[in-house]
């Protein structure tokens, strides 16, 4: 039995960027808030100092920061003929597990969405025709405009206090900024990052061919920072070791850094640290929650009543905890029918690698989210007409970093060991380096989430299960891309080059990023959505996904994190100023 | 407000009471309530812990033996460094599997264990550990076999590198080991060892950085990162600094 807890206002399910963002707004409006989260506490002095957070092996090998399978992971497979498999170790997409979730280790690639990708099935049947989407994508408009997200964004990004350049303020084209990015109300809090050869060359080659490029917005201080709630952030060292590891220097703007020293200053909010929440429980009617139950790591269990839950567990995580609560009605891949678990997507990645004639590139001198990108084959930003897919990504030349363990290029055909490998290896590293694409994924009848028959967590609970695999719009989109961006790689000159375009099926071995969205997609329609507009439960009206990317109906060309935190901000708002004031359905 | 409960053993005590075995700092400890300030407490960090010389802790000396010399033909000592012999290799992957690494610490183990698509991950309940003591016997048995009675170490160096090649591109069957996966295991872990921070057993003298010009745990090239096209000067250092910082024992 469950020992039960004093009743709080509010009680968040993990402290990661969007439960951090929310315990800061409400604690703030002096509600009682208690943030469960099921991994340990991490600071930067105890888990990541500079004495040794440069340590490959332990952060970026062994993923000392990251979720143990051992203590929850999935099951996969590529499609319902296929029996569902556990991920045993994680290897494509690493969910973050402690306080400060994947906000400790993410790279701080800080991107808007397009004001076009809010209304994407809307804008690409009125431009392209009706009959120009597949019959299995199920992309669908946001029921949120980028105007009315744009003040949201701009909060993030001012509490992150990401480093860019603007390329739209207020409908006016900046020079030296992305030309394609929807308006913005103001320009970056910092200036942008400096830039390494690489992307310096990239740029220079872009340019030439007639593309736009511009600083990546990092959320990697490109100078000491002090954000709205009075924290201080340090000036980026550019130390290399940035996605997968936490900073040492307080440059990488976190839940760390960025809010959680004040959000302790209110006597009023509290954390619970390695409990992990098992169930939302819900009364008789099934129509209000009544708080949650979770578990420590002495396996005692525990209730928290609260008048607010908070499911802030990311993407994955949040699918799973609504299934599990039996909160709206989960998705069935055979029939279509259902939304809990519905739409699944990802991101579709591809690469060209280059090595250069007799360059000193200096590769190890990084950070998460700096380099040049160009976005002029991103969303609907080029004519798709004829071209037998939609969709698209930014590209570009980042450098998150040379650490041996894992990039050590060689020239194509050279041996994977001994001495023709050694030599290729001491002669390479230096010229060697590489362009991305960072491509959209949309939604389909056939990617989804939901309980697996076989597989149960170590509390007995079933795994979730992803079925998954790109389908040929994606793949279209992909060699597109790359195809470009090896045009732009040739002007660079390069000794040589390999492009290697996207390919299936999906492998939950290769990562791409930790971008994983849907599950629970916000909409206009209970019939197709879980959340509403304010992201609130159709359901259960007293349970919010505030912005987890499992809200987002289909995946753009982009990181999702400027997103999430924006609509973290948004759904803050709307609890406080409306849904306090009236307790019950917004929409 | 400065108030911490702590319902059972605080976590760091209980990981400093454990940091001789593990690498993780963020396993199981124990649930805690935080209010009222950030709950720092001093002397609670977890570093790493050096590896030190001395005997083998997971390998037998035929093992031991064995791992050397297929290390040293996969990263040959030639005119630019050493190779993965005296680079230490060995000594990492054998502290590796002695400690968390080596028991699948951390991974996903309950059954059924079933075949699946490559697609889906590795999908066999052995631990590292125990693909190593299955893989280096089958080896050193294929081995006596083919090369009337003798061990690997005692090959020819041409040889040593047809035996890796065999198991490489499965041209060598071993009995009951899938020796692909098992050589994949063995390079994998033997470049880690290389191009690893040396406090783990390998690089020793950074050899494997100095290889390929990585200045290791240095962390700030602010003034570096705009100087385009210009070695950066300075030798690598390791998280435990450099030798010529420290006096020998
Ligand atoms: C290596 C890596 C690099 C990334 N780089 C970028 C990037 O450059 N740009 C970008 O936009 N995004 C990036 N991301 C993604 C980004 O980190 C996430 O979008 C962001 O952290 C999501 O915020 P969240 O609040 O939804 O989840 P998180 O920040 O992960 O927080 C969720 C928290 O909930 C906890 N939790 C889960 N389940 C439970 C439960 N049942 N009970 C209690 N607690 C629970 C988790 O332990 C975790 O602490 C990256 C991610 C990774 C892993
Ligand atoms: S690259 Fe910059 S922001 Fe990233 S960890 Fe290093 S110092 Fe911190």
């Amino acid at each position: 039995m469950a020992r039960k807890l004093p009743r709080k206002d509010v009680v968040i399910v993990g402290l990661g960027w969007t439960g951090s963002i929310l315990a800061y707004e409400l604690a703030k409006a002096g509600l009682d808030v208690v943030a469960i989260e099921r991994g340990p506490w991490r600071d930067t002095a105890t888990d990541f100092p500079p004495a040794y957070a440069q340590d490959e092996l332990r952060y970026a090998i062994r993923l000392d920061l990251f979720l143990r399978p051992e203590q929850e992971t999935l099951t996969f497979r590529n499609n319902a003929s296929q029996s569902a498999l556990p991920i045993r170790s994680f290897a494509g997409f690493l969910p973050g597990n402690g306080v400060g979730g994947a906000g400790v280790h993410w790279n701080g690639q800080t991107w808007r969405f397009l004001p076009t990708d809010f209304r994407l099935r809307s804008h690409l049947e009125e431009r392209y025709g009706k009959n120009a989407l597949p019959g299995d994508m199920t992309i669908q408009d946001w029921p949120v405009s980028y105007d009315e997200l744009e003040p949201y964004y701009d909060r993030f990004e001012k509490l992150c206090g990401t480093s860019g350049k603007a390329g739209n303020l207020k409908g006016t084209v900046q020079p030296g900024g992305n030309p394609f990015e929807g308006w913005r109300s103001s320009d970056y809090p910092n200036p942008p990052l400096k830039q390494g050869l690489g992307a310096a060359l990239f740029a220079e080659a872009a340019h030439k061919t007639g593309h736009t490029p511009f600083p990546q917005p990092a959320s990697n201080m490109s100078e000491a920072y002090v954000n709205p709630l009075g924290l201080k952030l340090g000036q980026c060292t550019y130390c290399g070791f940035c996605e997968r590891f936490g900073c040492g220097n307080y440059a990488k703007s976190s839940p760390q850094t960025c809010v959680l020293p004040a959000l302790l200053r209110f006597p009023n909010f509290s954390a619970q640290t390695e409990s992990e929440v098992t169930k939302i429980n819900l009364d008789s009617t099934g129509k209000r929650a009544t708080g949650v139950t979770y578990v420590d790591t002495s396996g005692e269990e525990w209730e928290q009543p609260a008048d607010i839950v908070l499911v802030c567990a990311f993407s994955l995580f949040n699918v799973r905890l609504m299934l599990l609560s039996g909160i709206g009605q989960p998705y069935d891949g055979a029939t279509g029918q259902g939304v809990v678990g519905r739409n699944y997507a990802y991101q579709t990645t591809s690469g060209v690698s280059l090595i250069l004639k007799d360059k000193i590139l200096n590769p190890f001198i990084a950070t998460g989210a700096h380099g040049m990108m160009i976005d002029d084959y991103n969303g609907d930003n080029f004519d798709h007409s004829g071209l037998g897919f939609v969709g698209g990504g930014y590209m570009g030349a980042g450098q998150t970093g040379a650490r041996p363990i894992q990039t050590r290029p060689v020239p194509a055909g050279t041996p994977k060991w001994g001495a023709q490998w050694k030599k290729a290896t001491a002669e390479t590293y230096q010229r060697a380096f590489s362009l991305s694409t960072h491509g959209s994924s949309y939604s389909y009848k056939d990617c989804y989430l939901d309980l697996d028959p076989t597989y149960k967590d170590r509390l007995g609970r079933p795994l979730m299960r992803m079925t998954f695999d790109f389908h040929d719009n994606e793949l279209k989109m992909s060699a597109y891309l790359t195809a470009r961006l090896a045009e732009i790689g040739r002007a660079m000159d390069p000794a040589e080059m390999t492009a290697s375009p996207r390919k299936g099926p999906y492998n939950v071995n290769i990562y791409q990023t930790t971008h994983n969205t849907g599950g629970t997609v916000m909409g206009a329609d209970p019939a197709n959505s879980v959340v509403n507009r304010y992201c609130q439960s159709w359901d259960v009206h007293n349970v919010f996904v505030p912005g987890g990317a499992s809200v987002f109906p289909q995946n753009h060309g982009y990181n999702p994190t400027d997103t999430v935190g924006a609509l973290a901000y948004w759904t803050a708002d709307a609890i406080k100023d409306r849904y306090l004031k009236n307790p019950g359905p917004l929409v | 407000m400065a108030n911490i409960v702590v319902r059972s053993l605080s976590r760091r005590s209980f990981l400093a009471s454990t940091a001789a075995l593990i690498v993780a700092g963020s396993t199981p400890g124990f649930a805690r309530t935080i209010v009222g300030r950030m709950p720092w407490e001093p002397g609670s960090a977890t570093p790493p812990v050096q590896v030190r010389p001395g005997p083998w802790m997971f390998f037998t000396a035929d093992e031991a033996a064995l791992v050397e010399a297929a290390v040293d033909r996969l990263i040959p000592p030639d005119d630019r460094g050493p190779g993965g012999k005296d680079a230490g290799c060995a000594v990492y992957i054998d502290r590796q599997l002695a400690g968390p690494y080596g028991g699948a610490a951390g991974l996903y183990m309950r059954p059924p264990f079933m075949p699946g698509a490559a697609t889906q991950g590795y999908q066999l309940p052995g631990s590292p550990a125990a693909r190593y003591r299955a893989g280096l016997l089958a080896l050193a048995d294929h081995v006596r076999t083919a090369f009337a009675g003798k061990t690997f170490r005692e090959l020819a160096p041409a040889d040593q590198d047809k035996v890796l090649g065999g198991l490489e591109t499965g041209a060598i069957v071993l009995k009951d080991v899938n020796g692909a996966e098992f050589f994949a295991l063995l390079l994998q872990n033997t470049q880690e060892g290389f191009f690893a921070d040396p406090v783990y057993g390998g690089n020793r003298d950074m050899a494997g950085w100095k290889l390929v010009g990585f200045p290791g745990s240095r962390y700030d090239y602010r003034d570096w990162v705009d100087q385009h096209d210009k070695a950066y000067p300075l030798p690598p250092v390791s998280i435990m600094g450099r030798s010529d910082w420290t006096v020998r024992e």
